[in-house]
């Protein structure tokens, strides 16, 4: 963008006149200008953005339905996306439960070493994936920390469910945190000051009260928190051992198609979670401006 | 009657303040409980594993990860596209918030949602869409290899996946800020006769600086550890297109590196990078809660 040069308003011995038509100068030229930024906004937006989203609906859609129909058939593909769907279903129960609990204690509790605590929520946001999964081969993997306790158990934990989902949890753990401990902060506390006086109980408190307070923020935070999990791909690559039809998400279906030139397959796959994550971001737009909205 | 004596005592409280009803502390502690458990369990414990593995010899498995061929190249490569990821989506970023706070147009309430689509969409289907569209098999990526342009399987292909990754942080953090900045102070600037970029450079810029920063270094945290946009996308040659984090995953590939592979390797590479990426999120942590004392 071109800097306009620096425009002088004349004091009085320019006319009136001058002065309006200098007025109209300056107005068109700042038309002009937002017109320009608005422009480059959109073209880097489309360009970045949009078109590849555009390209994948194309090359999906231009197989054919016939293939279309044999890929969600294929037992493979059915079972990777269930997989996925109960990965992200235990992932958000667990985040959003434990989620509110930490968000309550860091909105309202106080005690020595908060900051600290509050370090280690976005402490995930920091790490790839790739290391997320390397924790989990060290924690329980071969010559892992906790890999004698659960073999002698007979449990399976690396290569199996539990690592993957695991893995999904430390990944998806900031989201409501974060979405939430704000929303806490801004409300302050004198509601439930009141209902405590009005003799409600704790429990009542929070399920009439606080959670209908924080139910936009905490929705947002889910959504967030689904999204992530349903994307997944680095760490649970790394945990699964990619066994086809067993831990096999879709992500990682779509990887392995990519690798053997399945590509149309992936690319259906692909658009499959696309169109989900396009659905979950209406939600997610809705969610914020409710929560917004309620903040004014 | 338990009730009017909780009141009693609540107004007998120097603060005056409405206390919750009686086993308040056994809550408080268990709350507490839950979230150091929660917290340490998930978060904590794995973080100490990794440090032990990578350091737990000194830095001899930093030495023996970092001479692993293709190794250095594979840093260097992660930081480079980190770097230019930052500076991109810092400029691209910050206008894209100043259009989206300060210029009214029909349809600003959808650019707001597509600004957020990398927040949902998965990233390894990011990296499948670049693919799609700039893949030297389609229209476009076929244009572009007739002139001589590399876009998959290229260095272009990676920075495309984490400017698409990263675009959302950037404008997400400059936003709040921006619309908090009173409109009067840029006017009365230009009262005074500044020019609209004086305007910019010093009125508005130093007020949004802390928050620019703050997008910038996230995105550029962001990009040290993505995945799944690039793995698909940079075709991961050794010592060209390889980036760090695919270079960890193949160094935890059994057999693949033979005796210079496995778990403390790559947990050493690990720790540095991830070191550094918290270390950048700290600091961005800061810069955002200084712009807010500002403000």
């Amino acid at each position: 963008m071109s800097a306009p040069p620096s425009e002088r308003v004349k004091p009085s011995p320019a006319g009136e006149e001058d002065l309006t038509r200098l007025r109209n100068a300056d107005a068109r030229r700042g038309r002009l200008v937002r017109g320009v930024m608005l422009a480059v906004a959109l073209i880097y937006v489309s360009v970045l953005l949009l078109a590849p989203l555009a390209g994948i609906f194309i090359y999906a859609l231009r197989s054919g339905l016939g293939t279309i129909g044999r890929t969600f058939s294929e037992p493979d593909v059915r079972h990777a996306f269930l997989l996925t769907f109960v990965i992200m279903a235990i992932t958000v129960v667990v985040t959003t439960f434990f989620g509110v609990i930490v968000a309550l204690v860091l909105a309202r509790d106080r005690f020595p070493g908060k900051r600290l605590v509050s370090a280690l929520v976005d402490l995930p946001l920091a790490v790839s994936p790739v290391v997320v999964g390397l924790m989990a081969v060290l924690l329980f993997g071969r010559g892992g920390w906790f890999e004698p306790f659960f073999a002698s158990r007979g449990i399976q934990i690396m290569f199996a469910l539990p690592a993957m989902i695991l893995v999904t949890i430390f990944i998806s753990i900031p989201f409501v945190i974060r979405e939430v401990v704000p929303v806490l902060q801004e409300l302050g506390m004198e509601e439930e000051q009141a209902a405590w006086t009005l003799g409600a109980s704790r429990v009542q408190t929070f399920f009439r009260v606080t959670l209908r307070n924080i139910r936009w923020g905490l929705l947002y935070g889910i959504a967030l928190s689904a999204a992530r999990a349903i994307g997944e791909v680095g760490a649970v690559l790394i945990v699964s051992g990619t066994l086809t039809g067993k831990t096999e998400t879709a992500t990682l279906y779509i990887l392995r198609a990519f690798d053997q030139y399945q590509d149309q397959q992936g690319y259906i796959v692909a658009l499959t979670l696309a169109t989900f994550s396009i659905v979950l971001l209406i939600g997610i737009e809705t969610f914020k401006r409710r929560r917004t909205a309620e903040a004014d | 009657m338990a009730d009017v004596v909780a009141i009693e005592q609540a107004a007998k409280r120097p603060e005056g303040r409405a206390r919750p009803p009686s086993g308040a502390a056994l809550r408080r502690w268990s709350l507490r409980g839950a979230t150091f458990v929660y917290l340490g369990l998930f978060i904590l414990l794995p973080v100490v594993a990794i440090l032990q593995h990578g350091f737990g010899d000194g830095l001899t498995n930093l030495k023996a990860a970092l001479d692993t061929f293709g190794a250095k190249a594979a840093i260097r490569l992660t930081l480079e596209m980190a770097a230019l990821t930052a500076i991109i989506n810092g400029i691209f970023g910050t206008l894209l918030a100043y259009v989206l706070v300060r210029i009214r147009f029909p349809g600003r309430d959808l650019l707001s949602t597509v600004v957020d689509l990398p927040f949902a969409v998965p990233t390894l289907v990011a990296g499948v869409m670049l693919v799609a569209l700039y893949g030297p098999s389609s229209t476009v990526g076929g244009w572009f290899e007739a002139r001589g342009i590399h876009i998959i399987f290229a260095p272009l292909g990676i920075l495309l996946a984490l400017l698409f990754v990263t675009l959302p942080l950037v404008v997400r953090s400059v936003q709040p800020v921006l619309l908090e900045l009173d409109p009067a102070e840029e006017e009365a600037a230009r009262v005074l006769g500044a020019g609209r970029w004086t305007t910019f450079r010093r009125v508005m810029f130093p007020a949004l600086r802390p928050a620019i920063a703050a997008g910038c270094l996230l995105a550029f945290a962001r990009s040290l550890g993505e995945f799944g946009a690039i793995v698909i996308v940079s075709g991961n040659r050794v010592n060209d297109t390889l980036t760090a984090p695919v270079f960890i995953s193949q160094l935890l590939q059994p057999g693949h590196y033979g005796s210079t592979g496995g778990p403390d390797p790559a947990a050493a590479v690990s720790a540095v990078l991830f070191g550094l990426a918290f270390v950048l999120v700290l600091v961005t942590e800061k810069l955002v809660s200084l712009g807010k004392e500002r403000s």
